[in-house]
């Protein structure tokens, strides 16, 4: 096999599992390790810089992060990694200071940002403070976009949405609010240098069954619903809801119907329970408030009468799965259910729209009707307009929001100053050993063996009555610390040096989870079967060194590797090292960060 | 020495044995030897074997004296019974342990110091007398614990760290333990476990006195060059007569070498051991050719390893005293005392 090349970023990078996952990049186990010490503002900026909306995103993400945490392969349960970054925003105290000045200088290129989402919001981030003119553009009175208008205020304080938004107003960029773009070709006409859109996907799918039209006036679409209710100007449903959908949104849906009046929600899905695209934690939520989610059950029709809604009917279907492994879902032939309700909440899916873009404009659509944008560059076939958030690819989520906007901020930085927008900037990397003496080092490498701890929550009798109370207590101190100290450091990587190894196997003995062998070399496919633990996880790569006087490899499976550094405490002549590797994802404005080797910032 | 203690997780792919063990659960805590001792490694191969084995870890006794390698006991077989006895006595110890309770599985591990010096007689009477037990020396030439001193088992020439040679004759300990009467002698090395496991398998399996020599480099006091008892010189001197499988209960055998390359032990006990030959002349079970051959080999300046010599039809010191078949520990008041009439009946036949 190829020695394993360390120098290249991405090998150790994709061994802190969850900083590879994260869209953005973030740099998780050094903010868990500044949460430990009680360095949580210095835990939030980190954050800040890489997904500036901690406070947010501590409470709504999508967490890519936790399904990778390597914690939940060698135990039960990933690190509580979003709610300890929650952790970091309520305890962070004064951040006075730490927050980039607005320019002094502005450096005469004009950018508009369509919508004042996430991803809009996080390219003024990067762009205002090193002198852009940045304008954002959105129709409603306040910023924040669908942070705003679709997220509860049980999960996400509005509180939380004004300070992380105020952040970015405050680095001197103009906010036109209650201003709706109705036209990109006038936008361009305005002498913008750059025109970003980030205006989401803001139109609900419809769903037309029988009754749609005549028992309309109990039929919502859910996100019109959720925004309706987030503004005001909706403030009850009816006793019976159903609910329609697998999304989050679906269970946004059902768990603010609960607070509106609803005692008798459900929540109705056409798939199976697993196959459900709402995140594992937040069907639980709604379970937890008493939603049952009945699945596999297709619409037929919105029963009404006297042109009022009284039911929804339902056919039962089961997944079947053709050669390809395609499901389709097959009808039973058992007679339909009826479920009654009062109101009937649509959550079934989100779709991008722009009927304010002309398309004469040079800005390319394919048959979806969505934008042709590259991957890389988030430029559209128009050179001056560039894509992200939902309005690029399709609905995601917040934190790929914010990654599309800082590539798309360093891509606008480039094309405003003629640089080569395919030349990406390489990242930051620091390696840093991590030996102080001959049994010490600078991480605690001690390993706990608590389970995950579980986030307290308001009573739910307190929570069901006022839609702005926050359900989610989010941990105390002591609780963040104990869960903070579950994070196995695996930024602190094994680094081998074949020249100082004399093969004595102490590293093989000690190492709790069998990672390394030493052995005879073969294809990658053989090795992987002849290891101390056959490596099957083939999402994990070996670390492959040779050199060794007996011709031998050594080959670490990182799949399970604990970080813990017996393997170095062990190892006689400090052939292996623990090594922080820290990754710093380029941005175009130079927000300085403190790290766990600094007392103060850099 | 390293003060964390080794974490509780271990791979989620562990297997458990007959017993419903993994191997984790034959370890002990954390060494406090230096790291990369040999000695470490054949903790190692004791947790192994035992593991593949499926030992009871409360029918194994773990006895010791003192030394480097007495003290490794502690680091492995963490539920199992041990007895650290003083200097160079181990083997009595187990001997009498031994006849109080023959149904454990005894386990001698003890050091050159500690059976080559100071305890040379308890080790060559426990093997004389046929203790059954595996008596493992962990060999690496040198006094590690009072700072490298040459010991009993220092090759003539070797140098130590400044460059001194020995210039006294080693005591080898496989060939006394040949002369002595062993029943299943091999010798290893640390550093190779794929040879060290199997053989101490066999030699728990095997009934009668097993006697195993494994050098064991000192990192700290006898690995560098000049050294006899190293990595790199017992690598390169590395001769191994064979290559061994323990095949217990219903495992089936099957012929993967060539006719004549492989041979079939039966031992007592019922499990074989598959001998996969390397030198083809070599005849496990011919005491007097096995002695001829070590000399030939040891003049030559080559380490000869492998399993070196087995009767596999040998009895134990419970045979030759004919004793009770029963631990001393489940005989009953009336049996240890049989009384006043008893004691008059003995003593009127030696009259």
């Amino acid at each position: 096999m190829q020695n394993t090349d360390i120098s290249n970023p991405d090998y150790f990078h994709k061994v802190v599992d969850c900083q590879w996952a994260c869209p953005a990049h973030t740099p998780v186990p050094e903010y868990i390790r500044l949460i430990a010490d009680r360095r949580y503002a210095d835990a939030y900026m980190i954050n800040w810089k890489s997904n500036v909306f901690p406070g947010i995103l501590g409470r709504t993400c999508d967490r890519p992060c936790e399904p990778a945490c390597r914690r939940g392969r060698v135990e039960e349960e990933p690190v509580a990694i979003c709610r300890l970054k929650r952790v970091a925003a309520d305890y962070k105290g004064d951040l006075t200071g730490r927050m980039p000045p607005p320019p002094t200088t502005k450096n005469g290129k004009r950018i508009a940002c369509v919508g004042a989402g996430p991803a809009s919001l996080a390219v003024a981030r990067d762009l205002a403070p090193v002198g852009y003119e940045v304008t954002v553009f959105d129709s409603f009175a306040r910023g924040g976009g669908m942070i705003r208008s679709q997220i509860p205020k049980f999960r996400l304080p509005e509180s939380v949405i004004d300070e992380e938004v105020g952040y970015i107003e405050a680095l001197g960029v103009e906010t036109r609010y209650n201003s709706t773009v109705s036209s990109l070709k006038s936008l361009l006409d305005d002498g913008y240098d750059a025109v970003f859109v980030g205006s989401g996907a803001p139109r609900g799918r419809d769903l037309i069954i029988p009754g749609r039209q005549e028992a309309a006036a109990n039929i919502h679409l859910g996100i019109d619903w959720l925004s309706s209710v987030s503004f005001g100007h909706v403030e009850t449903i009816g006793r019976r809801v159903i609910v329609l959908g697998g999304g989050n949104t679906a269970m946004d849906c059902c768990r603010s119907a609960r607070r509106l009046g609803g005692d008798d929600v459900k929540v109705v899905v056409r798939s199976g329970f697993d196959e459900m695209k709402a995140s594992p934690w937040e069907k639980e939520d709604a379970q937890h408030e008493g939603i049952p989610i009945l699945n596999f059950l297709v619409p037929i029709e919105f029963l009404h009468q006297d042109g009022k809604l009284f039911g929804m009917s339902f056919d039962t279907v089961r997944a079947e799965y053709d050669a390809s492994g395609r499901r389709n879902l097959v009808s039973t032939g058992e007679p339909p259910v009826r479920i009654e309700c009062d109101d009937v909440l649509v959550a079934v899916g989100q779709e991008n729209s722009f009927p304010w873009i002309e398309r004469d404009i040079g800005i390319a659509f394919d048959r979806w009707g969505m934008p042709k944008v590259d991957a890389l560059t988030l430029q559209s076939t128009n050179e001056r307009v560039f894509f992200g958030g939902d309005a690029a690819f399709g609905p995601k989520n917040i934190i790929w929001a914010v990654a599309h906007a800082h590539q798309a901020a360093i891509s606008i930085d480039k094309f405003c100053n003629g640089g080569d927008l395919r030349d990406r900037p390489a990242p930051d990397v620091t390696v840093i050993s991590q030996k102080m003496g001959i049994h010490e080092w600078s991480y605690d490498n001690d390993i706990r063996n608590d389970l995950r701890f579980k986030v307290p929550h308001l009573d739910l009798t307190i929570a069901l009555k006022d839609i702005k109370e926050e359900v989610e207590l989010g941990y105390d101190e002591q609780l963040a610390f104990k869960e903070a100290q579950r994070c196995l450091n695996c930024d602190v990587q094994t680094v081998f040096a074949p020249k100082l190894c004399i093969e004595c196997d102490a590293c093989v003995d000690i190492c709790p989870v069998d990672c390394i062998t030493f052995a005879e070399d073969g294809p990658e496919a053989e090795l992987r079967t002849r290891l101390s633990a056959p490596a099957v996880n083939l999402t994990q790569d070996l670390y492959i060194s040779d050199g060794l006087k007996t011709g031998r490899v050594m080959a670490k499976d990182e799949d399970m590797c604990l970080h813990c550094g017996l393997c170095a405490e062990r190892c006689p002549t400090g052939a292996w090292d623990m090594q922080q590797y820290l990754i710093d994802l380029a941005q175009v404005s130079p927000i300085k960060t403190p790290t766990t080797r600094q007392g103060v910032m850099a | 020495m390293t003060y964390l203690s080794k974490p509780k997780m271990h791979h989620p792919d562990l297997k458990a044995n007959a017993l419903g063990f993994t191997r984790r659960d034959y370890e002990g805590p954390v060494s406090t030897l230096c790291a990369g001792c040999g000695h470490d490694s054949i903790s190692a191969a004791i947790i192994r074997a035992c593991y593949q084995l499926n030992l009871q870890p409360h029918r194994i006794a773990k006895m010791s004296g003192i030394g480097c390698s007495s003290k490794t006991p502690s680091y492995f077989l963490g539920a199992s019974h041990g007895f650290n006895s003083v200097h160079g006595r181990m083997p009595s110890v187990l001997t009498g342990a031994n006849i109080a309770n023959r149904d454990l599985i005894y386990l001698g591990v003890s050091g050159d110091g500690d059976s080559a010096s100071i305890g040379l007689g308890q080790f060559a009477h426990s093997i004389r007398r046929g203790v059954n037990m595996t008596y493992i020396v962990e060999n690496n030439g040198v006094y590690g614990l009072t700072k490298g001193q040459f010991s009993a088992t220092a090759d003539k020439g070797a140098k130590n760290r400044r460059g001194v040679p020995n210039m006294d004759e080693p005591i080898d300990m496989v060939s006394m333990a040949l002369q002595l009467g062993a029943t299943y002698v091999g010798r290893s090395f640390s550093g190779d476990k794929d040879q060290l496991v199997p053989l101490i398998e066999g030699a728990l399996m095997h009934k009668g006195a097993a006697f195993i020599d494994c050098i064991s480099p000192c990192v700290a006091f006898n690995n560098h060059e000049g050294s006899t008892k190293s990595f790199d010189y017992v690598r390169e001197h590395n001769e191994a007569v064979n290559r061994m499988d323990v095949i217990t209960g219903r495992a089936p055998i099957t012929a993967d070498y060539a006719p004549g390359e492989m041979e079939l032990v039966r031992q007592h006990d019922g499990t074989y051991l598959k001998l996969k030959k390397i030198a083809t002349d070599y005849d496990p079970t011919d005491r007097v050719a096995v002695m001829n051959y070590l000399q030939e080999h040891k003049a030559r300046g080559e380490i000869v390893t492998g399993l070196l010599y087995v009767d596999s039809d040998a009895d134990d010191l419970h045979g030759y005293l004919n004793s009770i078949d029963a631990p001393f520990n489940t005989l009953s008041d009336a049996d240890l005392v049989p009384g006043a009439a008893a004691l008059a009946k003995l003593n009127a036949s030696l009259r």
